[in-house]
């Protein structure tokens, strides 16, 4: 299992446990984060599954995906340098302990 | 070799179950649960040996199969036609039947032109649109909520959204279930399709022609594609893209707001959570989708040998993915009969899953939102005011007549 913590824009912490191979967007909605909204499912149409990598892992998540950055255009928060849709991002054993920022609005 | 429905038949492998059942029976199109139930009952991939093809019904199975585009493309038809042994009726859509990376490239002309940011930017028109309907509806007695609203509503505001001059309530609806009807056998149905696609495809294609739409349109937008000095796209290629809109953007959307019509008609108590809670309106769109499944069949081939669910799969068999079964797997859903608006049924597959899925999810969850948030602010109740008949397709499961009175707040 891979651990995950969501740092909500009021400031709430909450970790997660998730499987390897699982994505970061889906781990937030079987865990009831509320600042992932993720309402296409995952097939990088919506851009309200955005999030922000906490700098330190930023390295360790790897580049936006093909397409990622035209939907990224669409997100309803600010966009920056560390943004990404949480559900490309995939699990992996060396992300165990990614810290992930939401943003103040998904929709 | 003798193709069966322009498809190689093929021979099951052990062990999965066979099952003596016409999918597209016209009666079991108008009531489809029983079919649902049985054909998840009878195992994750059964062999239908009247049309000699695979059919998935549980939501694990059917999830991954419509999701893995490696080994079940799409560019051999999504019907059961296979495009690699017999000419298909139409040339190809070259976004929904192609695989990567051709699929790739148009994708993501299509996508950017349906964004979200783009819909957001469509949305005061949506309701302002929304807002006359409802409010001419409202000075009606009983009306039929299909051809008065759940079509009328998309008609007025998608066309305009396109940039198209020229608007045909009858030709843009039929259009959809011409193409939507062809992905199934050769019953009378499809027949009625190819023939009533005749009619119709003329119009579409004078319609969609570049100097007929406005230039600051949806359509617009992938027609500069074409233009732009390193595009990815040809002209012709761009008038393809823009018919698709209209292929697969109107009667989806129809069919979608006549189910949330007779969704909220047949379950009064949650149209009272709604108008209670408008913000319940997005969440309520996905349970609509999930509980009447608008797109209910939809087809892979396997493009080289694979398997389901531990069972070997030849090349060249068609694959029918029951997405309406799917999204009423109890093992996915819990109590998949009951209509909760505030279900969130992440992960329903109304709209298809992974490479494929609805590019114009978008604007139809925006089109949906106006009608059913100005509905909430005026209509106190939906009324049933005579029976809903349902109408058969091969592929989208629809209300044909939807009697209904709105009652004002």
């Amino acid at each position: 299992m891979v651990k995950v913590t969501f740092i909500e824009h009021d400031g709430t912490e909450t970790t997660v446990e998730a499987a390897e191979g699982d994505s970061v967007m889906s781990a937030a909605i079987a865990n009831g984060i509320d600042g992932i909204v993720a309402e296409c499912g995952g097939s990088m149409m919506c851009a309200t599954c955005h999030c922000y990598v906490d700098d330190a892992w930023a390295d360790r998540t790897g580049p936006r995906k093909e397409g990622e950055d035209d939907m990224l255009e669409s997100a309803a928060s600010e966009v920056k340098e560390t943004s990404r849709l949480s559900c490309q991002i995939k699990l992996t054993a060396d992300l165990d302990g990614l810290v992930v920022h939401l943003p103040e609005e998904q929709v | 070799m003798t193709l069966i429905e322009g498809h190689k038949p093929i021979t099951p492998a052990d062990g999965i179950p066979v099952w003596d059942v016409d999918p597209y029976d016209e009666d079991m199109l108008r009531a489809p649960e029983t079919f649902y139930a049985e054909l998840r009952a009878k195992g994750p991939v059964v062999f239908i040996p009247a049309y000699s093809i695979l059919a998935l019904g549980q939501y694990e199975t059917t999830q991954k199969v419509f999701s893995d585009h490696e080994n079940f493309v799409s560019s051999r038809g999504v019907g059961l036609n296979d495009f690699k042994l017999e000419e298909p009726w139409r040339p190809p859509s070259i976004i929904l039947e192609v695989d990567p990376p051709d699929h790739t490239r148009t994708r993501r002309i299509m996508a950017k032109a349906l964004s979200p940011k783009v819909v957001r930017g469509l949305a005061d028109m949506f309701r302002e649109t929304a807002e006359e309907i409802v409010d001419d509806l409202l000075t009606k007695g009983s009306f039929d909520a299909v051809t008065d609203l759940a079509e009328r509503f998309p008609v007025s505001v998608f066309p305009r959204a396109v940039g198209m001059r020229d608007v045909d309530q009858r030709n843009l609806v039929d259009y959809g279930a011409c193409v939507f009807n062809a992905m199934g056998p050769d019953n009378r149905l499809r027949r009625w399709a190819l023939e009533r696609n005749k009619q119709i495809a003329p119009w579409i294609m004078a319609a969609c022609a570049r100097d007929r739409l406005t230039d600051d349109g949806l359509g617009a937008m992938i027609y500069a594609e074409a233009a732009a000095e390193d595009a990815a796209i040809t002209e012709a290629e761009a008038a393809m893209l823009v018919r698709s809109f209209l292929s697969a953007g109107v009667d989806t959307t129809v069919t979608g707001i006549g189910n949330a019509l007779w969704c909220f008609a047949t379950n009064p108590g949650e149209w009272d959570r709604l108008r209670a809670d408008p913000k319940l309106a997005r969440p309520a769109i996905e349970e609509v989708l999930r509980f009447t499944s608008p797109v209910h069949t939809f087809g892979r081939t396997a493009g080289r040998d694979t398997e389901i669910a531990g069972y070997p799969v030849e090349e060249g068999t068609k694959v029918i993915c029951v997405l309406g079964a799917a999204n009423s797997d109890p093992d996915k859903w819990g109590d998949p009969e009951a209509f909760r608006i505030d279900r969130r049924p992440l992960g329903h597959m109304a709209f298809g899953a992974g490479i494929h899925g609805c590019v114009g999810q978008n604007i139809a969850r925006g089109e949906m939102e106006a009608l059913l948030s100005v509905m909430a602010e005026k209509v106190a109740r939906i009324e049933p005011a005579g029976e809903a008949v349902w109408r058969p397709n091969n592929a989208i499961h629809a209300l044909d007549k939807l009697p209904l009175k709105l009652i004002p707040k």
